[in-house]
């Protein structure tokens, strides 16, 4: 049952994510729904249409935890086998908030990459499918999660493909409340001189931080401006709106990384959650709210 | 005694030559941590990364992921202090083949405690999969490079630069200690810069009739090695271990781990940094000031034994190889 990315609409596709966030959110007292709201687009444009990435020939299930990483553990792997064949004319995905991480692994199981069984196993014991993925988890293969960690890597990888004559390009998923962090400007600061024009970062500008909206926390103002004085070349875009995301990831200025500026709201497509103020980072359901928000789901299902 | 200058940056020049896949990164410290040499001889593989090491070690962790072998150069405060998360999930976590190379630990930095690493063995060892090597001579430096092809992982190293004695024939390995001389009075165990003052009071110490087992550690994790820990069985009055690290976390609770894990009964003395901070200066002036040096050695074994040894500083002069020639020991900071 191979899915071919091109006969997804990725509306749809952005629909179902946010419908499989939420399912599981209801099950399970509690999710990034916020996250999920914010960047179902983007995620869905990003799988359906912007990065040059294979199909798979049929959905993994994931596997269960072998141990991390060392000289002697011969088993551990990555989980980049979900974003398809490497080559080097594939693009690669980093995502940097592993905070999104169930939003990763709902755009998985909504683009055919994987199995419902294994989208269901998510947070159960023994399972690399974590709340906070790790570079074991399905469609990563490094460690965001500490946040600004992801973009320096990735650029370290985008340098390495460059020197190897690679043309797939590196996309990094960056929150926009990341930008508070030193990290996150030494990495721009970085790709910018090398020139990492293979380098594309889409910061989801949801507004919102783990304490609140960022305004209400230390705030982070002018991040356009930021990553065009540090030499980015930047587009800013309604991160709801596929055709604009898609168009966007087209723009191409030699020796320039670019950056997508993606402007999202943390409640699209689910109303019922600004009941819940600016503290969503991750969304506790009680019983009392649990009516209400199958509501919600029953009408992103219909 | 021969003195050596620019061996760090004359062996890596030596060893990469061949190997296309080993890069050269530096957090604005080239000079400080003698790799300009490396960046005249292949400047297509030297990273000059600016004053920002997190993203200097990430980078990196990203490099390692394709099959580079980057050895990241700043001072070794900075490896591990400021940038510890980062060694963490984008280095040791993946278990890439990153090389952190630290210069200037410990007493060696003239800068004071902003620039003093002094509790980096003691961190990097709860690093998982990290290996750790101190380097106390210009043959440890030299075979360094080597030894790092062993190693399927991360490797931190603490370096020398500047000038430096050879004080041994033969190069370092994983888990093997060099017994520089044997006795069974006491066990003595030298890392790092210390090794050359221990060699002097051990010098000193064995005229006066008493046996010394004398070790210089350069692989501190992993620690296994086991003809050492048979020495410090054997020893009549102990074992001392000096240290250019805090007492606490470094060799000495290193070997006090290993001893407690193997039931070995026997009394643990330590030279090293008190559990205080430095400040700057030079290193011989530090060593004397902080109880690094050969006469620490002997008030220290002289407690070990329960008795006076008669030994004077002019005694310990007479074996002072360190030539005090500006020329070659201030290299700034």
């Amino acid at each position: 049952m191979k899915v071919n990315k091109n006969d997804l609409d990725p509306r749809q596709v952005a629909n179902g994510i946010r419908s499989r966030v939420l399912d599981l959110s209801i099950k399970r007292g509690g999710g990034n729904l916020s996250q999920a709201c914010s960047s179902a687009e983007i995620m869905a444009a990003l799988y359906t249409r912007m990065m040059n990435i294979t199909d798979l020939e049929e959905p993994l299930t994931p596997k269960k935890f072998v141990g991390a990483p060392s000289a002697t553990n011969k088993d551990s792997f990555t989980g980049d086998d979900y974003n398809g064949i490497r080559g080097p004319q594939y693009d690669r995905f980093y995502l940097s908030p592993s905070q999104y991480s169930i939003v990763l692994y709902a755009t998985l199981a909504e683009t055919g990459r994987m199995t419902n069984e294994g989208f269901n196993l998510f947070g159960e014991d023994g399972y690399v499918i974590e709340h906070i993925g790790e570079s074991h988890s399905p469609g990563m293969d490094i460690n965001g999660g500490s946040l600004g960690q992801a973009i320096s890597q990735a650029a370290g990888i985008a340098l390495a493909r460059k020197l190897r004559g690679d043309t797939g390009r590196q996309f990094v998923f960056l929150g926009d409340g990341e930008c508070q962090l030193g990290q996150t400007w030494e990495a721009v600061q970085a790709m910018c001189y090398r020139q990492l024009d293979n380098m594309v970062v889409i910061v989801d500008e949801n507004g919102q931080q783990c304490d609140g909206k960022i305004d209400d926390v230390c705030g982070c103002v002018q991040l356009d401006k930021r990553f065009e004085a540090f030499g980015c070349k930047v587009v800013k875009v309604d991160g709801h709106d596929v055709d604009a995301l898609i168009e966007a990831a087209k723009v191409k200025e030699e020796g320039k990384p670019l950056v997508i500026m993606a402007k999202t709201s943390p409640y699209q497509g689910m109303d019922v959650l600004k009941e819940k103020g600016t503290r969503i980072h991750y969304v506790r359901l009680t019983q009392d709210d649990k009516p209400k928000f199958q509501a919600c789901l029953d009408k992103l299902q219909a | 005694m021969e003195r050596l200058v620019k061996v760090y940056d004359t062996n890596f020049v030596k060893w990469a030559k061949d190997k296309p896949e080993v890069l050269s990164l530096s957090a604005d410290l080239t000079g400080g941590c003698e790799i300009r040499d490396f960046q005249a001889t292949y400047p297509d593989r030297f990273y000059s990364m600016g004053i920002a090491e997190q993203n200097m070690h990430s980078f990196a962790g990203g490099l390692a992921s394709e099959g580079y072998v980057p050895f990241i150069h700043t001072f070794a405060v900075f490896i591990y202090r400021r940038s510890l998360d980062q060694v963490h999930m984008s280095i040791a976590h993946p278990n890439a083949k990153v090389r952190m190379v630290g210069s200037v630990p410990g007493v060696t930095s003239p800068a004071g405690a902003t620039h003093q690493a002094m509790d980096d063995i003691g961190v990097m060892r709860t690093v998982p999969n990290m290996t750790i090597i101190e380097c106390g001579d210009a043959t440890d430096v030299e075979s360094f490079f080597p030894l790092s092809e062993q190693v399927d992982g991360p490797i931190y190293v603490r370096v020398l630069r500047g000038e430096m004695p050879r004080l041994f024939n033969t190069p370092m390995a994983i888990n093997k200690s060099r017994m520089l001389s044997d006795g069974d009075d006491i066990v003595l165990l030298s890392s790092g810069v210390c090794t050359e003052e221990a060699m002097r009071a051990v010098h000193a110490i064995q005229k006066q009739g008493i046996t010394v087992h004398h070790r210089h550690v350069t692989c501190l994790k992993p620690f296994d090695d086991q003809e050492l820990m048979d020495a410090i069985k054997k020893s009549k009055h102990g074992v001392l271990t000096m240290e250019n690290h805090n007492v606490l976390g470094g060799l000495g609770s290193i070997v006090a781990d290993k001893m407690a894990e193997q039931g070995i009964a026997q009394k643990l003395y330590k030279i090293g940094i008190q559990d205080e901070y430095m400040h700057g200066g030079s290193k011989l002036y530090l060593m004397k000031r902080y109880g690094l040096d050969a006469m620490a050695v002997v008030k220290k074994v002289e407690e070990m034994l329960d008795k006076t040894l008669n030994i004077t500083e002019d005694m310990l002069e007479d074996f002072h190889f360190e030539l005090m020639n500006d020329d070659t020991r201030a290299l700034g900071v």
